[in-house]
Order: C-alpha cells, then sequence, then structure tokens
C-alpha cells in the first residue's frame, strides 16, 4: 500500500513569494476600496434613514468612501488587526509553513512600503515592532474547500473600534433560544455609538467557547446579502436584525433608524449542557480584500 | 442649531456658548491625543511641551509618512491619513485633560460618559462628533503635522496638526449637561422591553 495517491492532473503550485505579494497588495486594497455589497448597503440605508441628523451621517460616510477612491487613501485611519483566511482547494501543492511566514512578510511590506500605521503592539509591554505584525499576528485562519486547483487568500482588516465589542456568555440549555436574542440586543444596547454603526453584527450561536467566538466573527465579516445556510440560523439573523434597527442607536450612536446593516448568525452543533452565544462586531467601514489563485492566474476581488 | 466657526484656542466664554446640536468648524490648530499619550501623561507622570491652554484635541493615531524636518515641519511626518478612535477608552482622562492642562474641547466619536458630562459643566468643555471611519475626508481638513511630541509611543504620540475648515463637527456633549449619547442611550432602553417582546424574549 502506498501513502501517496497518483494525480492525473498536476496540482496547482503556488509559491509563497505570489502568496507574499498578495499578501501585501491585499492589506492596502482593503484598506482603501469598500466592497460593492457594502456600499449597496449604503445605498439602502440611506433611502431608509428618517432621522435628519442619521442621514447627514450616513451622507458623510458616503462621501468618504468616495474621496479614498478619488485620492487612493484609507477609508479609515484604522488599519487593524491583520486577519488572512486561507482557503486551500483540492488538488493544491502548498508549502503550508513557508505560506505562513510568506504572509507575515506580506504585511510587513505594506506597513513599511505604503506607509501604514502599524496598529500591533505587545499585549504586556505593549511595545510596537512597526510591523503590523507579533506573535500569532497577522491572524492566519486555514480551511480546504472542494474548489479543484483553487486557492483563496482573503484578507480582514478588523477595525479595533468594533473588535472591543466583542462578547461571549456560555448560556445554559434551560436558558432556552429567547436567551440567546436577549443577549445579542443587550450587547448591541451596551456598544451602542463605540462600534461605529451602522454595523454588521455577528452572532456565534453552537459550538465550543473559541468556536462560539470565531462562528461570530465569521458572521460580522460575511458579504452583506449572504444568508446562514443554517434554516434556523437564517431565521434567527431576520428576527435579529429588525429588532436591533428598532432601537434607535442609530449611525454614530447618534440617533436613527440604521443601527446595523444586518445581523448575521453562524451556527455549529453543540454539547447537550451548552446553548453557547457569542457576538463580534464589524464597524461600517466593513473592509475585505481577496485573491483567487487557479491556473488561469491569479483574481484580485472581495 | 448654531454653527460657531472657531480659531483655537479659544475661551471658557466660547465653549459655553455652544450647545447639543449646533456644529462646529475648527481652525488653525488642533491636538492630537490617545490612550498611550494619555496613560503616560497621567499614570505616569509624563509632561507635555506643548502648551494645550483653550485648545482642542482629538482621539486619534494617525497614519504618517517620514519626511525631513524643513521650515515649519517640526514633526518630520506628513499625514497619510488622519481619522479618530473611539472615545470611550479614554473617559477617565477627561478630567486631567482639562484641569491639568486647560484642555476647552474634545473631539471623538461614540461618546464620553457621565464624568467627562460633569467634568465639562464643572470646568466649561464640550465635546465634539467627528464621523467615525471618514478617516479619508477628514485628512483633507489637515494642512500638516506641524509638530510632535512623546514620539517614543508612535503611532500614539502627541501630535500638533495644523488645520482649514476642521468640520463640520457636531456638539454632542455640552457644559450645561447635555448629550445626544445619553440621549439615545435612554432611548434605546425604554425601547428595549417592546423590542424583546416582538422577538418572544421578553
Amino acid at each position: 500500500m502506498s501513502l501517496m495517491s497518483k494525480t492525473e492532473i498536476a496540482p496547482l503550485v503556488v509559491l509563497p513569494e505570489a502568496i507574499e505579494e498578495a499578501a501585501k497588495l491585499l492589506y492596502i486594497r482593503a484598506c482603501k476600496i469598500l466592497p460593492d455589497d457594502i456600499k449597496a448597503g449604503f445605498t439602502r440605508l440611506d433611502a431608509s434613514e428618517t432621522d435628519a441628523t442619521a442621514k447627514t451621517i450616513l451622507a458623510t460616510m458616503i462621501e468618504n468612501i468616495g474621496v479614498a477612491e478619488r485620492m487612493d487613501n484609507l477609508l479609515c485611519q484604522d488599519t487593524g488587526i491583520p486577519i488572512f483566511n486561507l482557503l486551500i482547494g483540492r488538488n493544491v501543492a502548498v508549502d503550508g509553513f513557508a505560506l505562513k511566514e510568506a504572509i507575515a512578510r506580506g504585511t510587513a511590506r505594506a506597513t513599511r512600503e505604503h506607509p501604514l500605521r502599524s496598529s500591533v503592539v505587545h499585549p504586556i509591554t505593549r511595545k510596537n515592532e512597526h510591523t503590523s505584525c507579533g506573535e500569532r499576528v497577522p491572524v492566519i485562519n486555514i480551511d480546504f474547500t472542494d474548489a479543484d486547483r483553487e486557492l483563496r487568500l482573503e484578507m480582514i482588516p478588523k477595525g479595533s473600534g468594533s473588535e472591543n465589542g466583542s462578547f461571549l456568555q456560555m448560556l445554559i440549555p434551560a436558558d432556552g433560544l429567547s436567551a440567546v436574542k436577549r443577549f445579542v440586543v443587550d450587547r448591541v444596547i451596551q456598544a451602542g455609538g463605540k462600534v461605529c454603526p451602522p454595523t454588521i453584527v455577528g452572532v456565534g450561536v453552537g459550538g465550543t467557547s473559541d468556536l462560539c467566538m470565531h462562528l461570530a466573527k465569521i458572521a460580522a465579516t460575511r458579504p452583506l446579502g449572504s444568508r446562514c445556510t443554517d434554516a434556523e440560523g437564517a431565521k434567527l439573523e431576520a428576527e435579529l436584525s429588525e429588532a436591533v434597527n428598532a432601537l434607535g442607536i442609530g449611525p454614530q450612536g447618534l440617533g436613527g433608524d440604521s443601527t446595523s446593516f444586518a445581523v448575521h448568525v453562524e451556527t455549529a452543533a453543540t454539547h447537550i449542557t451548552m446553548n453557547p452565544v457569542a457576538v463580534n462586531i464589524q464597524c461600517h467601514s466593513a473592509r475585505r480584500a481577496s485573491a483567487t489563485f487557479t491556473p488561469a492566474g491569479i483574481s484580485i476581488g472581495f | 442649531m448654531a454653527h460657531h466657526i472657531l480659531p483655537m484656542p479659544i475661551t471658557e466664554d466660547q465653549v459655553r456658548a455652544l450647545c447639543v446640536g449646533d456644529t462646529v468648524t475648527l481652525e488653525e490648530t488642533l491636538y492630537g491625543i490617545r490612550d498611550a499619550t494619555q496613560i503616560h501623561m497621567f499614570d505616569h507622570g509624563r509632561r507635555t511641551k506643548f502648551n494645550l491652554q483653550g485648545h482642542a484635541v482629538i482621539h486619534t493615531a494617525p497614519n504618517l509618512r517620514k519626511v525631513e524636518r524643513v521650515g515649519n515641519n517640526h514633526s518630520g511626518y506628513e499625514a497619510v491619513c488622519v481619522g479618530t478612535t473611539t472615545s470611550d477608552r479614554m473617559e477617565r482622562f477627561t478630567r486631567p485633560l482639562m484641569e491639568r492642562e486647560g484642555v476647552r474641547i474634545i473631539i471623538g466619536k461614540g461618546g464620553l460618559r457621565d464624568g467627562s458630562l460633569q467634568a465639562f459643566r464643572d470646568l466649561g468643555g464640550a465635546y465634539l462628533a467627528v464621523v467615525g471611519g471618514a478617516a479619508a475626508l477628514e485628512t483633507t481638513w489637515i494642512e500638516a503635522v506641524e509638530d510632535v511630541d512623546m514620539d517614543d509611543l508612535n503611532p500614539e504620540s502627541l501630535y500638533k496638526f495644523r488645520i482649514k475648515g476642521f468640520g463640520p463637527l457636531l456638539v454632542a456633549m455640552d457644559s450645561h449637561g447635555g448629550s445626544l449619547f445619553a440621549k439615545v442611550n435612554d432611548e434605546a432602553a425604554r425601547r428595549r422591553q417592546a423590542v424583546l417582546e416582538k422577538l418572544g424574549a421578553a
């Protein structure tokens, strides 16, 4: 018996040098160009907003998106904590360790060469290496997909104002789904204007404590218009989206209808004794960029 | 709902003339401060070379490019992108910033709490809300990074910006006890019960 199977088609080979260049490009691009789904979200909120102050604030945010593109500048001063999602398809050959190092090198080069503000410090000494890197940062999430000969690198500069709006509660089965809903509503009230609304409220339901928090992050950084693949989760996100926008918090917490673009929910199976819920919030500068590597070449998108 | 154009610095009377809902455009000088700046100033006893009497400070930590120190540029920096950070983390520094340094205006996003509101009432100050995350636009209001202090804390140094038409900013907390944030928070708390009932989660 052989431990290696023979592949009929040559695998897609992605070199670390290409990943380094992509990581650099994506970090800078993500900071400058907002995805189309977020722009469409602004148009939708602007059309439905009834509060005069809120309308003015939304108009300023929309103006800023144009100024950033015209002047080739950053949308927001917060370059965030760099997060990379690496999605490896089938029949792809990579040196995983070299690839992780390449992502960090690309991140550091974007920081020095653009230049970008390094927002990353040692958690105890608070020392800033001015590379946007440090121990375990950039955050790199690796997963596998069924796409043949495709590797996708997604970049998210996660701003701290909204990342500080992160909450976990290990509810128990007797608390029920109503406690999950209460938790989300109460955390949105608690976060108020501090998380730079209008937001995407990411909610994780189920899993372990760490998985639940990660689900909330996946939910918060998902494109607008996407739905939870679990039917119960999808129902919950529709109900909660309506609920949080009935609180009157509004853009920047200064009042209005547009508290959130949407509430997104992600679910995972959990233990018979557990009912965990997590909230992770994404601010209105919901920045993403991606590079997809295929045998045809590299395509850059959101 | 008046609009005020304020060349900085200003007097106590000028700041007490600001009311919640008014708009303000600042001119001439603005100082940038942040978490680490204030932790070092007020917890570690460091003093700044700048005279902040009557001035406005903005909660920021800019993206900068290193340049030659020539002419009026004493900082060695030019602005790449200057925006605003969440103010709430710096709540406990409002009173010392006003008492010890004489600051009159704090600019930020997301608002400050009751302690700051009381300090604005006692000492004469105001909080002006800028639209957070609209940094590309805000950068167009910055003419230069004139000078810098405590630069070992970079990017959380204390910056002196020369500004032109910095605004309009919204007076969100004033010296008369008014706070738009408190009003919105009270309203959200009032609506909570009905929202939960509709969710079947009251």
